[in-house]
């Protein structure tokens, strides 16, 4: 396992340094698509830059807890993500943590932002911490839920053996596997903020989640929120490809060729999908706040159904 | 039969299942009779690749008239009524969407429990064929009890019935005089559901089945 670390290492670094091109992409693929010419794809990296190099204003009656915040919040993200297998398996870090694992530092991501969301005591970032606890209590156990499928499917909770499996001669077609994939989609959505259930792009809005409870962050606590959010996109994005597409994926001890090749094929599945998520964004409409948990509740519904099936084809013959 | 072959028809028998509960979610009238449609072709296609499988040509035929009568004629037919009935606005149901998500999740795993005991004997084909097609026909049946609209009820008769060809068809077994029979019997049944439609609407001034419950409690009434 000694020759999984330069991976693991160009992984960490890969994820920061592609999130926001892919938040870029993301935005100039949905400009094009509403007739606009958008921002260049690199805008991101550029804000991140100016925020970085701006003054941080704290409001007076701030703790601590503001401070600190959008570290943990953007250290655990992306630990998680460089837990997500994105262009070589065999991870030496995932061995030591699973899907569960994942799921569980995204949680305590989203309570250190609806902690910090609480602390400074405005009505706008109560609001949003209050409405992102309301989605969680869905989408988080229907991220289990999806979870639990893959895992029961694949029979185990490590990502690179879930990947592996899927590419290997038993995976099959699955309607279970189809339910927990339409359910990580909703949940990806959900999570990020993106458009049936938040807007991404809208500030001063009576209906913004994610947007309100960052609403009093400035200067470099903001850029690490921000980047934080690009990553978890990136997260979400790399899960799905991992699990369900993973055809080209280099495997641990594989050549340099295969390396290089599996990481074009990343970049190129991300592409793909940050294109077919902003397709959706622009073909959809931004729903009211009370009918998401509706929308998150169907993911759970699937999650708990694929879960279900699954018993269905798997059992004894 | 290869695994991927069994796999299809377990992906389009569980799709079923899927879209019986895309059916339950929906709440405005064309959206559900949409899905009906959608249900009708998913069903023809499960049953024509049941009779691709088991190279039962007349399996063909129940598809065809899946396809044709359940995914095209009754669907626009029932879009009509709806515009000249004026109800295309919304539907009330009578428990909300949550609770019955939940009720039919728990309605599917009853029909896992209560099938895959009984049919131990059988291949595991037949088996989760028969889970399927169970669940399919509860969830037809809690669509018909949780609707209040007479036309969506119509509808979960309608996806009940599916599910009752999905069991005939994974089955192997039932005569095709009996699948014609009973596809032109949900034929007649509709014709009836729809000309009662328009005497309750005539009587009534709605379709909301509610309003019979008045009327029994005032001919009692009228009666004592």
């Amino acid at each position: 396992m000694r020759s999984g670390w330069p991976t693991q290492l160009a992984q960490v670094i890969l994820v920061l340094a592609l999130a926001p091109l892919l938040t870029g992409v993301t935005r100039k693929v949905r400009a094009r698509l509403l007739r606009r010419r958008g921002a260049s794809v690199l805008q991101p990296y550029r804000d991140l830059l100016k925020l970085i190099r701006k003054e941080v204003v704290v409001a007076e009656n701030a703790s601590w807890l503001f401070r600190a915040a959008p570290y943990v919040i953007f250290a655990t993200t992306w630990v998680a993500a460089a837990l997500v297998p994105t262009f070589a398996t065999g991870l030496p870090l995932g061995a030591a943590a699973d899907l569960i694992v994942i799921v569980a530092l995204l949680g305590t991501a989203r309570f250190m932002l609806a902690l910090a969301g609480l602390d400074v005591g405005t009505s706008f970032g109560g609001i949003g911490s209050s409405r992102e606890m309301m989605f969680a209590t869905l989408a988080e156990p229907a991220m289990l839920m999806a979870v639990f499928t893959l895992s029961l499917f694949a029979g185990s909770t490590e990502l690179s053996s879930i990947s592996a499996f899927m590419l290997g001669p038993r995976a099959g077609l699955s309607i279970s596997l189809a339910l927990a994939l339409v359910a990580l989609i909703i949940v990806a959505i959900g999570e990020n903020a993106r458009i049936p259930v938040d807007n991404p792009a809208t500030h001063l809005e009576l209906t913004m989640v994610h947007e309100a409870m960052i609403l009093e962050y400035s200067g470099r606590h903001l850029a690490v929120i921000e980047a934080a959010a690009f990553v978890k996109l990136l997260l979400y994005l790399s899960l799905i490809a991992c699990v369900f597409v993973p055809w080209g994926t280099a495997v641990a001890g594989a050549g340099l060729f295969r390396y290089a090749l599996g990481l074009g094929l990343y970049v190129g599945k991300l592409a793909l999908l940050g294109f077919l998520l902003s397709v959706f964004e622009t073909a959809i409409a931004k729903m009211r706040v009370f009918r998401v948990p509706d929308f998150l509740g169907v993911a759970l519904m699937l999650g708990l159904l694929g879960t279900m099936l699954l018993f269905v084809s798997r059992a004894p013959h | 039969m290869t695994p991927l072959d069994s796999d299809i028809a377990h992906l389009l028998a569980g799709s079923m299942v899927l879209v019986s509960f895309l059916l339950l979610y929906q709440d405005r009238m064309f959206a559900l009779l949409n899905f009906f449609a959608v249900h009708a072709c998913v069903l023809a296609f499960s049953v024509g690749w049941q009779a691709y499988l088991q190279r039962a040509p007349h399996l063909f035929i129940t598809a065809l008239i899946a396809l044709l009568f359940k995914g095209v004629i009754i669907p626009v037919a029932l879009h009509r009524i709806v515009v000249r009935l004026g109800i295309h606005r919304t539907i009330e149901a009578v428990v909300s969407t949550g609770p019955t998500m939940l009720i039919g999740i728990g309605l599917v795993a009853l029909s896992i429990v209560v099938m895959l005991p009984v049919t131990q004997t059988e291949g595991a084909f037949v088996r989760e064929d028969l889970a399927f097609a169970l669940s399919v026909v509860l969830l037809g049946f809690l669509m018909m009890i949780t609707r209040r609209n007479a036309v969506s009820q119509v509808i979960g008769f309608m996806s009940l019935e599916n599910g009752l060809v999905l069991a005939a068809s994974g089955a192997r077994g039932m005569p095709l005089v009996v699948e014609i029979s009973v596809g032109f019997s949900i034929l007649i049944a509709f014709l009836v559901v729809g000309i009662f439609l328009f005497r309750i609407r005539e009587r009534f001034d709605t379709v909301d089945l509610q309003a019979l419950d008045m009327s029994r409690g005032e001919s009692s009434g009228e009666a004592a």
